[in-house]
């Protein structure tokens, strides 16, 4: 009995050292944390769909420095506790050497602590401010600044000699992020904000905010949230017939808020990504061709367009690429190689980091566009 | 500050949303009156009517009043599935135990639509355009006519039905007294199944007239039902005038709140009103007129 025992232990074990991998072209474990699912999964599926296309077709043409990518994905449905659980698990679990994501600012505050702690490289998706601001060693983002947004809505007014503003702002962490920034930059510009109203998330209504608005001396409104309370505002604001001009953020820089505000979406600008224009941009423009080929790859795959938000989890996997390329290993090899990316041009802009810049891009990774017959164009300036 | 066309408009608006609290309130009462249960289902049921009508519109490409007549087919067939599978097995159960089902079949009912049709918003066009209309310095839009106007046709027609039809007196008997109504030879089991049928068929065309102005997605129901409750409750749960005015009421309210007071606390205003009700007149304002709790 106990010599057959021997035996089956014995071929157990040869079974199991057989079965271990090969050394040599271990793929690169990269980790990803994305809101595929919950409210802001309008952010975190593009992302995921993006990285994955990303990946395969690194893959495809032979991968990075001979080894193929293997990206280990966690759904966080928006949820700040469970990015923690995912993220302990993709660092103590699946050991991988980089976690791009998460797709919201909340979760990559969240995470950070145990980010730096296991020094792992982080490139989140998300727009927060905070985010970077401190700069944190192991921390870099790929989602503009709503910093950056919003000067290029307060650029434009300037120059139209508009001074007077009501805002309208989403009562999430999006919308608090955007007023804040709203009401912080204004002075800069010579704007006075003079009507401050907010809305929920989830109401379908806000007549009652923009009666006020048209009641008030405001040259024009500004509305800061994600679909689809700024396509029920944009509505309201043709229902009332409000005749000043309407500007949003880049968070319902996508086809969908056209189709869902329909006809009073004509004439609303926003400060966006330029992969919204991608066909109209000057042949200059450095982006211009990863931009056409992103929005074709992405119809090609997923039947539907590639937008702004999907564009973060693409340049956040190629800034990995490049890092790893120029000889980055190890976590903290890619950490670095990483912090000395110039001039990558991406789908939100050009990322150029440096030891105290980790979120990489100016504001003219914003362009200003606007809705002509059911279409983004470039606005005029 | 033309203060007093901005009130008129804060008026004019909460009346419209005021009729859609109000039709949905009517579910919730007709449903209470007839098995004394809460159906806390009854906001998915609007969400359903203009899921359906997107759905049939878009994926089969039919008319607009085929999509609609269809949506409100299916979800009265839902609701008539609903009745049958989980509130007739269980006639004795405690009306807490009923009202425990109605909220695990609103969730059931919530997720599926969430499967089926994704978490996207949908719009649907209005009924006869977008242009805005002007009424003394205020605007609206025709959708909104077309809201109001719905809803007085369905309130007239519902109070001709229970006054004045053998199928709506015999509801209103077992309302009364359901033994003393079968003992006459009522069904009480047909009238309850005809209660939920009622009550979906009024949810859903409360969801396809709003739908045009708020967008639908697969989690509209929520707010709306909690409101559309708030308005029976402010009605006092009658079938009739009652409801229609609290949800009119509520409307105006909120949209008066909304503007005079602070925007942010608009959902907050409709459940401060709910919570004064309940503590200083809980049969609602209406409720002393109510005694035969049609």
């Amino acid at each position: 009995m106990s010599t057959n025992t021997f035996r089956v232990l014995f071929v157990f074990l040869l079974m199991a050292i057989m079965a271990n991998p090969a050394i040599a072209a271990e793929p690169v474990k990269i980790g990803a944390l994305f809101s595929i699912t919950g409210p802001p999964s309008f952010l975190g599926e593009p992302e995921r769909n993006t990285a994955q296309m990303v990946v395969d077709e690194i893959n495809k043409s032979g991968g990075v420095k001979g080894r193929k990518i293997e990206l280990v994905v966690y759904d966080t449905s928006g949820d700040p506790t469970k990015a923690n659980q995912a993220a302990t698990r993709l660092i103590k679990e699946d050991k991988v050497v980089a976690i791009i994501g998460p797709s919201t600012t909340g979760e990559t505050m969240a995470i950070i602590p145990i980010i730096e702690k296991a020094k792992i490289p982080l490139i989140s998706c998300a727009a927060g401010v905070k985010i970077t601001e401190p700069v944190k060693k192991w921390v870099f983002k790929t989602a503009q600044n709503d910093a950056l947004a919003v000067a290029r809505i307060y650029e434009q007014l300037k120059k139209r000699r508009i001074s007077k503003v009501a805002i309208l702002t989403v009562s999430d962490g999006f919308g608090s992020s955007g007023r804040e920034q709203l009401l912080a930059q204004a002075k800069n510009y010579n704007i006075q904000i003079i009507s401050d109203e907010t809305y929920g998330p989830k109401d379908t209504d806000m007549t009652a905010q923009v009666t006020k608005i048209r009641g008030s001396q405001a040259q024009a409104l500004i509305c800061w949230g994600t679909n689809p309370g700024p396509a029920v505002i944009a509505r309201n604001v043709k229902q009332l017939d409000l005749k000043i001009p309407l500007y949003m953020s880049h968070g319902v820089s996508s086809k969908k808020f056209i189709d869902l505000a329909g006809d009073a979406a004509e004439g609303i600008m926003l400060p966006s990504g330029r992969v919204l224009v991608a066909n109209s941009l000057p042949n200059s423009d450095p982006q211009k061709k990863a931009l056409i080929a992103y929005v074709k790859n992405y119809q090609k795959r997923y039947k539907t367009e590639g937008d702004h938000f999907g564009g973060h989890a693409w340049d956040a996997v190629m800034l990995l690429k490049g890092a790893i390329e120029r000889g980055g290993d190890t976590p903290a090899a890619i950490r670095d190689q990483l912090e000395k990316t110039k001039g990558f041009s991406g789908i939100g802009g050009v990322f150029s980091f440096s030891p105290q810049d980790h979120a990489g891009l100016t504001k003219d990774a914003f362009v200003l566009v606007e809705v002509k017959k059911k279409k983004w164009v470039l606005a005029k300036e | 500050m033309e203060n007093s066309d901005q009130i008129l408009q804060y008026i004019l608006s909460g009346l419209s949303n005021g009729s859609i609290y109000a039709l949905i309130g009517f579910g919730f009462a007709i449903i209470y009156n007839a098995t004394g249960i809460i159906n806390f289902a009854q906001g998915e049921f609007v969400m359903l009517g203009g899921m359906l009508t997107i759905f049939f519109l878009n994926v089969f490409q039919l008319p607009l009043l085929t999509s609609i007549a269809l949506a409100v087919g299916v979800s009265t067939a839902i609701g008539i599935v609903f009745e049958r599978l989980a509130i007739r097995p269980l006639k004795n159960a405690s009306p807490l135990s009923l009202v425990i089902i109605t909220i695990g079949a609103s969730i059931l009912i919530r997720g599926t639509a969430m499967l089926v049709w994704g978490k996207d918003t949908h719009a649907l066009p209005a009924f006869s355009g977008n242009d805005p209309l002007y009424l003394m310095g205020a605007t609206m839009l025709p959708q909104n006519l077309w809201i109001i106007a719905l809803t007085a046709v369905i309130i007239m027609a519902s109070k001709l039905f229970f006054h004045y039809t053998i199928f709506g007196k015999a509801m209103r008997a077992c309302a009364f007294n359901s033994q003393a109504a079968s003992l006459v030879g009522i069904s009480v089991k047909t009238m309850v199944l005809l209660s939920f049928m009622i009550s979906s068929a009024i949810g859903s065309l409360a969801g396809i007239i709003i739908a045009p102005l708020t967008m639908t997605s697969y989690d509209m129901g929520i707010m709306l039902g909690l409101k559309g409750f708030c308005a029976a409750i402010i009605g006092g749960m009658s079938s009739g005038l009652g409801t229609v005015i609290g949800g009119l009421l509520l409307g105006i309210l909120e949209s008066l709140g909304a503007g005079l007071i602070s925007s942010g606390y608009k959902d907050a205003i409709a459940f401060i009103i709910l919570l004064i009700i309940l503590f200083l007149r809980p049969e609602g304002v209406f409720g002393k007129k109510e005694t035969e709790r049609v």
